[in-house]
């Protein structure tokens, strides 16, 4: 009887111990950023609110100026990886054309390369070609490896489109620029709305590829890179701690909203 | 989602037969099609050609030109070997580490827990919370932890657990301990996506013709699962044996620890020996993609990709 109860309540114990475990370095973050610390951040000085009032203070503005850098370049690769990448995943699964399984291959190796293959080979072309790096060829790189990713999360929700809509309204007389704007993308926003979200997340967060092609320009990762010798400022954990709390707040919206949409569908049903 | 990309099966086929010209599936695909080959595939190729380089007569640093020069493998493997094998031997044992760690997490989200939908979706935004947080900050977090004058090194000093000379950091132990601790959701959710969808009227026939539990995990359960644990393990290893933030000194490594993402960035960015960091890269990108082959071939999963 006591074996059977420990087995009931090992596993929920186990997850709920994983859990707090994935938590630890996201709490030390963002306690660490209310430290009253100098220039470095390791040892506990006392409680202050002042880097989270004063974040652009220290070194200038260094820190604010690199997260600034993430922004635009994040913002950058997801306008474009999500549009390329959105074509690709219409194409795919609406229409049957030629080099198909080339097309595929050649979406699936991105995300089957290390990055430190993909950052050295494009510094290499860059090298070649005498191309400056600068805040154009981050965004040239972080397009690069977002492209597949947008495919594969708008291509799952082209497939789930019922064609009988897009018929209907051809069948109206709605012109094709028509039919795409009203029915299908509209349709597909969720889709492309988590694809964009997810590319600004990888962008956002790149670090091995930035670092082989930013030249002289410093991204929020590249900051945290070069101060982690000489101690990194508790500024920069008031900004991962601002970022991860909008992020936080985003996905459990989103996961209310839809949590909400599929009682509403359950009760229409 | 990232993870979908391997464990989402592949999008059913619609029956609706193409409509439209194949002229709009191009004027769809060029550009994207088109980037790719111009910034992934063109630079694969400079790095073969920068791999083959020879250093230029004048003798400046940096300065290579074009030639056949196949030594410089020879060369890099001879220099660099000891690196190359410990990058794929921590990226195995990370792999390991995190799928035993993930797949107990994965059961309980997605089959125990199915009976509270709200209790799920917050499990799940626990398991993907450290991507939301700085990859750089949350291994300097694991560094500061295990630092000799943490807390936690100095109690365990206090009770013995740990001799009084020993550090965590710096050791093969942190390095592979950060490697699986910073791709555990990789392999979570994809594990998560097939056992959220095991039917479990399986494990009660099972049960019905007697099998024990153990009997049932293992026949039942774990081949069902199959899809997720490639997909996990595949997504865990690939950036585990490239990545070099664990293995770096100013994070969790040491001298001793440095993998051959770490050589490949000091050559390329410090030594600027572009020939070695190119052979090395295409070394490190042939090795992953024979044994993802064979291990995608040998576990039968071969529409994953």
């Amino acid at each position: 009887m006591t074996r059977l109860s420990l087995g009931k309540w090992l596993l929920p114990l186990y997850t709920a111990l994983a859990l707090i475990f994935l938590m630890v370095p996201i709490v030390y973050t963002f306690v660490f950023s209310f430290n009253d610390s100098l220039k470095s951040n390791i040892t506990w000085r006392g409680f202050t609110l002042d880097k989270w009032l004063n974040v652009c203070a220290v070194q200038n503005g260094a820190v604010c100026e690199a997260f600034g850098n993430s922004l635009i370049i994040g913002l950058a690769a997801t306008v474009i990886a999500t549009t390329l990448g959105t074509m690709i995943a219409i194409a795919l699964v609406r229409y049957r054309f030629k080099f198909r399984a080339g097309t595929s291959l050649l979406l699936f190796l991105p995300m089957a390369t290390p990055e430190v293959v993909l950052g050295a080979g494009l510094a290499a072309q860059f090298l070649s070609l005498g191309v400056p790096k600068d805040m154009l060829t981050i965004i040239l790189a972080h397009t690069m490896f977002c492209i597949s990713f947008v495919v594969v999360t708008v291509k799952a929700r082209v497939a789930g489109l019922d064609p009988a809509l897009e018929e209907a309204g051809r069948d109206l007389y709605g012109s094709p620029g028509q039919v795409f704007a009203r029915i299908t993308f509209p349709l597909l926003l969720p889709g492309i709305l988590a694809a964009a979200l997810l590319s600004f997340a990888l962008s956002f967060d790149d670090f091995i590829i930035t670092n082989f092609n930013s030249g002289a320009v410093t991204t929020f990762p590249k900051y945290i890179y070069i101060s982690a010798s000489r101690g990194i400022p508790a500024e920069a954990n008031v900004i991962a701690s601002a970022v991860f709390i909008l992020a936080l707040v985003i996905v459990v919206t989103a996961q209310v909203s839809a949590a909400a949409r599929a009682k509403r569908q359950a009760r229409l049903a | 989602m990232a993870f979908a990309a391997f464990a989402s099966t592949a999008a059913p086929p619609t029956d609706a037969p193409p409509r439209r010209r194949s002229k709009v599936a191009l004027l769809l695909l060029l550009p994207g099609i088109l980037y790719l080959v111009l910034f992934f595939l063109a630079p694969l190729v400079s790095l073969i050609l920068t791999s083959l380089q020879a250093p230029s007569e004048f003798g400046d640093i940096g300065m290579y030109s074009y030639a056949f020069r196949w030594e410089n493998y020879v060369a890099v493997i001879e220099q660099y070997w000891p690196h190359i094998l410990r990058s794929f031997g921590y990226a195995l044992i990370a792999t390991v580490l995190a799928l035993a760690f993930s797949y107990p997490l994965a059961y309980f989200i997605g089959v125990t827990a199915r009976r509270w939908p709200l209790l799920q979706s917050l499990m799940l935004v626990l398991v993907i919370a450290p991507f939301f947080i700085s990859f750089l900050l949350r291994t300097l977090a694991w560094k500061q932890i295990l630092s000799d004058e943490s807390f936690l090194v100095t109690s365990l000093k206090a009770v013995s657990l740990l001799a009084p000379d020993a550090h965590l950091t710096g050791t093969a132990f942190s390095v592979i301990f950060g490697l699986t601790y910073n791709f555990i959701p990789f392999m979570t959710l994809p594990l998560y996506t097939t056992l959220e969808r095991l039917d479990l009227r399986y494990l009660e026939a099972g049960n019905d013709l007697y099998a024990s539990g153990f009997h049932t995990f293992r026949t039942v359960t774990i081949p069902l699962s199959m899809p997720g644990i490639v997909a996990g393990t595949l997504l865990t290893f690939i950036p585990a044996a490239g990545d070099y933030i664990n293995a770096s000194r100013d994070f969790l490594g040491g001298a001793d620890t440095q993998m051959i993402g770490n050589v490949i960035e000091a050559n390329f960015l410090v030594l600027l020996n572009y020939p070695a960091a190119a052979a090395l890269s295409i070394i490190l990108m042939t090795v992953i993609l024979v044994m993802v082959g064979v291990y995608v071939k040998r576990s039968g999963t071969e529409e994953l990709l």
